[in-house]
């Protein structure tokens, strides 16, 4: 659906496709193709054999133009289909029959393979129309001006046709690809081949690599394929979604790379790969659930709300005592280590109106004075249940309680108290509050 | 050096590359990181452009340099996401990889631009590999990593072995584990990048992981697999540049080393894959000659001490034979001197016998042994028979036979059965 939204909007912007919209169509197209089966190895953690398998094809494509005498579509197809299945069946021997460690064995198939192509290019195909370079970084600025097929430049007709193909691919096996991809186990047991799935995986992938080559180039269709599902990844936790939102930051990154590439005038498949590189990096950063400042935030707020209850407990202990020293905010503030999160933790109790303070004194308020009365409850029952119940020695219960009273609420605090024989008194001999 | 021809000259560089990935390689790939050098490789271009901007010039040192910093921080990216973020390890050498490539790629189209100074011919060479465009002092330069890899490896050797084959175990002896990994990485990374005007970035890949995977089919023990590795490294270089005069050097000689791998996978001893096979092949045929042996003892069990004539198609029943399968194994044991055989009857000789006796109560006590002490269904223990006899203690064998001998079911062996064959004899005649 994405993809369909932002075409829109290009052709809205654009009533004749001038050079740059055929680009960026092209680069939605194959970011699209790429992202749907990119999901699955990413899901898979077999990324890198989309990697292995975009620079493994290369024998099978000249292979493929040798034989047909011309880059037509089918041929191709066919080669790439081919090299997708010797490589993944090379792959998996080794590792299986000859022990190879399976990331060896991925390194050796995929480069002895890439090697055979660069000396299949240089003995058959140099001078004709078959560039190295192009293997490398692909030629998007050239794809407008590619023969057109069906009114269509080339590389554009070909991605949209293996878009096609994998949305196909993908509804017809929607439950055998996802539950293959999570379980092969339970695959297995629900009566399909997970090997089966992996290889019409594996041939997903060379074909739909194969149709980005000339547009992006062997490198950058990694990107492509794995750059926008490990950002969607980040960012959600179904796999109907993954898809969707993989195939909608593709076309973003597409689009956003087009204009940045534009803008430096420079590698516009280059520009794309970063841009989905630089969205990725925000995801890590940003993603609301799995990302790093969401983790962060919510370290700080735990330790935040440890230090508010230990400033408490602290207090209620105090008052326990009926010590008439007063504690300035200063000393509080020490007792808990001090620094920075010991000032918001005890700025946050203020405007909680848990306490009052004034320069020389702290002093609990009446509700501030029910939490803390809970949170010292919590403590006492524990070091009361560690010595009845865990026969720990007196003095090596407080630290622990210390620990895990701030996680103990009252559910957990009535099964402790039916559990404990004594529930006045506190190994200490102190009272335990109600 | 410097009255070097360029051939020479490329023969020892690719030969001095080949050794010292060959060698740093086979850490990579016992580690598990076997790919981290096709990263490095990717990860180096944006650095060699970079370095290619400020200095205007193709100088080996300062490109290599910049690779470095690239190379490294790839290394330390990659590290970071998968240790705070969900991605997978594969993923996140996918995404650093491709998305430094990508930067490499837009920096290269800028420093094509016509406005940008300085002589590019070369640069070109950190994708694909050109040989053709060493110096003298890239050779120095070579040499140079090469002496401080090697060194580092004789130097650390211990401590590299011990983090490759058993990381909690040296974490546990208080070795700081981290920072021999680190050592490991940044050694692969100081080949990786030297490698990359040589063979090009893919191939940079192979140089790193054939080597090494070749050594492994050969031998069990590091320092010789670090010495196979460093020679078939060498071999592949020297052979690769020789061979493949007319085409890409890097692929030349990647392909030389992957004939070697070849060559390794099937004939290597012991790990070879037609070793495997024979050994596959001798362990069925064995056990096709015991599964023979016993069938004819329990079929015969009942006469015994007569030797009993069988019939062919008993046997067949008792077992489902395939007819070839079972006129093959007959002949082997005619040959053994086991069986007698005329057209249609089978009898065991007496030295048949005693065998078929042995392995009928080792498979017996086995049967015991699974049904009484190891919880196994009774329809499950007909396993293949194998030596009981070292794998239980003593006193638990004494006592399974005893109980199979309680039930009548302990074939008579070494006592018995040499008197046998005397009696049957004269019977028979």
């Amino acid at each position: 659906m994405p993809t369909i939204f932002a075409e829109t909007i290009l052709f809205a912007l654009l009533p004749e496709i001038s050079v740059g919209g055929w680009i960026v169509l092209t680069g939605i197209a194959t970011n699209a193709a790429c992202a749907v089966v990119g999901c699955f190895l990413v899901l898979r953690r077999m990324s890198l054999m989309g990697d292995a398998i975009s620079h493994a094809v290369l024998p099978g494509l000249v292979l493929a133009f040798l034989f047909s005498g011309s880059m037509s579509i089918l041929p191709l197809f066919v080669g790439a289909a081919a090299v997708g299945i010797v490589t993944t069946f090379l792959t998996q021997s080794l590792h299986q029959y000859a022990r190879v460690p399976s990331d060896a064995s991925m390194g050796v198939v995929f480069t002895s393979l890439f090697a055979l192509g660069v000396v299949l290019v240089k003995k058959y195909v140099s001078g004709l129309h078959f560039d190295i370079a192009c293997v490398y970084e692909g030629s998007l600025e050239l794809v407008p001006f590619a023969e057109p097929v069906a009114g269509l430049p080339r590389p554009l007709f070909t991605t949209l046709v293996v878009l096609g193909i994998n949305l196909v691919i993908l509804v017809l096996f929607w439950k055998e690809l996802k539950v293959s991809s999570f379980d092969p186990s339970l695959a297995s047991t629900m009566g399909f081949s997970a090997t089966a799935m992996h290889y019409l995986l594996m041939v997903m992938v060379a074909v739909t690599t194969v149709a980005s080559f000339e547009a992006v180039g062997s490198i950058l269709v990694v990107a492509m394929l794995i750059v926008p599902a490990a950002t969607a990844h980040l960012l959600c936790d179904r796999l109907g979604i993954m898809i969707a939102l993989s195939v909608a930051i593709g076309a973003a990154s597409a689009l956003l790379g087009y204009a940045a590439g534009v803008w430096f005038d420079t590698n516009l498949a280059g520009m794309m790969t970063v841009v989905a590189g630089g969205i990725y990096a925000l995801a890590v950063f940003l993603s609301p659930r799995h990302g790093i400042v969401s983790a962060v935030m919510k370290n700080m707020q735990v330790s935040l709300r440890v230090l508010r209850e230990d400033l408490l407990a602290m207090l209620y202990r105090v008052e326990e005592l009926a010590s008439d020293k007063p504690i300035s905010p200063e000393q509080a503030q020490q007792a808990i280590g001090g620094g920075w999160q010991a000032r918001w933790a005890l700025r946050g109790l203020a405007r909680m109106g848990q306490i009052q303070r004034s320069p020389e004194r702290l002093t609990l308020t009446d509700a501030g004075r029910d939490a803390a009365r809970a949170l010292v409850r919590s403590h006492r029952l524990w070091e009361t249940f560690l010595v009845e119940h865990l026969g720990m020695p007196l003095d090596h219960v407080h630290q622990p309680a210390h620990r895990v009273e701030h996680y103990i609420d009252q559910r957990l605090q009535q099964e402790l108290e039916s559990e404990l024989s004594t529930t006045g008194q506190d190994p200490h001999g102190r009272e335990i509050p109600k | 050096m410097t009255g070097l021809a360029l051939s020479e000259k490329i023969m020892i560089g690719t030969a001095l590359l080949g050794g010292m990935s060959g060698v740093i390689g086979s850490f990579a790939v016992l580690r598990g990181r076997s790919l981290v050098g096709d990263m490095l490789a990717h990860a180096a271009l944006p650095g060699v452009c970079l370095a290619f901007l400020l200095l205007g010039t193709r100088n080996l040192l300062g490109l290599s340099l910049g690779a470095l910093a690239t190379g490294l921080l790839a290394v330390a990216a990659v590290t970071g996401i998968v240790r705070w973020t969900r991605t997978k390890e594969d993923a996140a050498i996918g995404i650093v990889l491709s998305t430094f490539f990508g930067a490499g790629v837009v920096l290269l189209s800028v420093i094509q631009k016509p406005g940008v100074g300085g002589n590019k011919a070369g640069l070109n060479g950190y994708l694909f590999g050109e040989p053709g465009n060493m110096l003298t002092g890239d050779l120095y330069l070579l040499a140079g990593v090469a002496f401080v890899v090697l060194m580092t490896v004789a130097l650390f050797f211990k401590e590299f072995q011990l983090v490759c084959f058993d990381t909690d175990f040296a974490q546990s002896q208080g070795w700081p584990t981290l920072l021999l990994d680190l050592a490991i990485m940044a050694a692969l990374a100081l080949v990786t990048i030297v490698g990359l005007p040589i063979v090009g970035v893919i191939l940079m890949a192979a140089m790193i992981i054939l080597p090494a995977a070749t050594a492994r089919f050969w031998t069990n023990r590091l320092h010789v697999m670090l010495l196979l590795a460093g020679g078939f490294g060498i071999a592949a270089g020297l052979l690769g540049t020789q061979l493949g005069r007319n085409y890409p050097a890097g692929a030349s000689i990647v392909l030389t080393g992957a004939a070697i791998f070849l060559f390794s996978l099937l004939f290597a001893p012991q790990r070879g894959m037609v070793s495997r096979l024979m050994t596959e092949f001798r362990l069925r045929r064995r056990i096709a000659r015991e599964h023979l042996l016993r069938s004819l003892y329990e079929l015969g069990e009942s006469q015994l001490p007569e030797l009993a004539e069988l019939h062919l198609e008993q046997i067949v029943a008792d077992r489902y034979w395939k007819p070839r399968t079972l006129e093959r194994l007959l002949d082997i044991a005619v040959d053994s001197n086991w069986i007698k055989r005329t057209d249609q009857t089978i009898q065991l000789t007496p030295v048949g016998l005693r065998h078929a006796a042995e392995l009928t109560k080792t498979h017996r006590l086995w049967e015991l042994y699974l049904m009484q002490h190891a919880d196994i269904a009774a329809d499950h223990v007909d396993r293949d028979a194998d030596e009981v006899e070292h794998l239980l203690p003593e006193s638990l064998l004494l006592q399974l036979q005893q109980q199979l001998a309680d039930e009548g079911r302990l074939p008579l062996i070494i006592s018995e059965v040499p008197k046998s064959p005397h009696e049957i004899g004269t019977d028979n005649t």
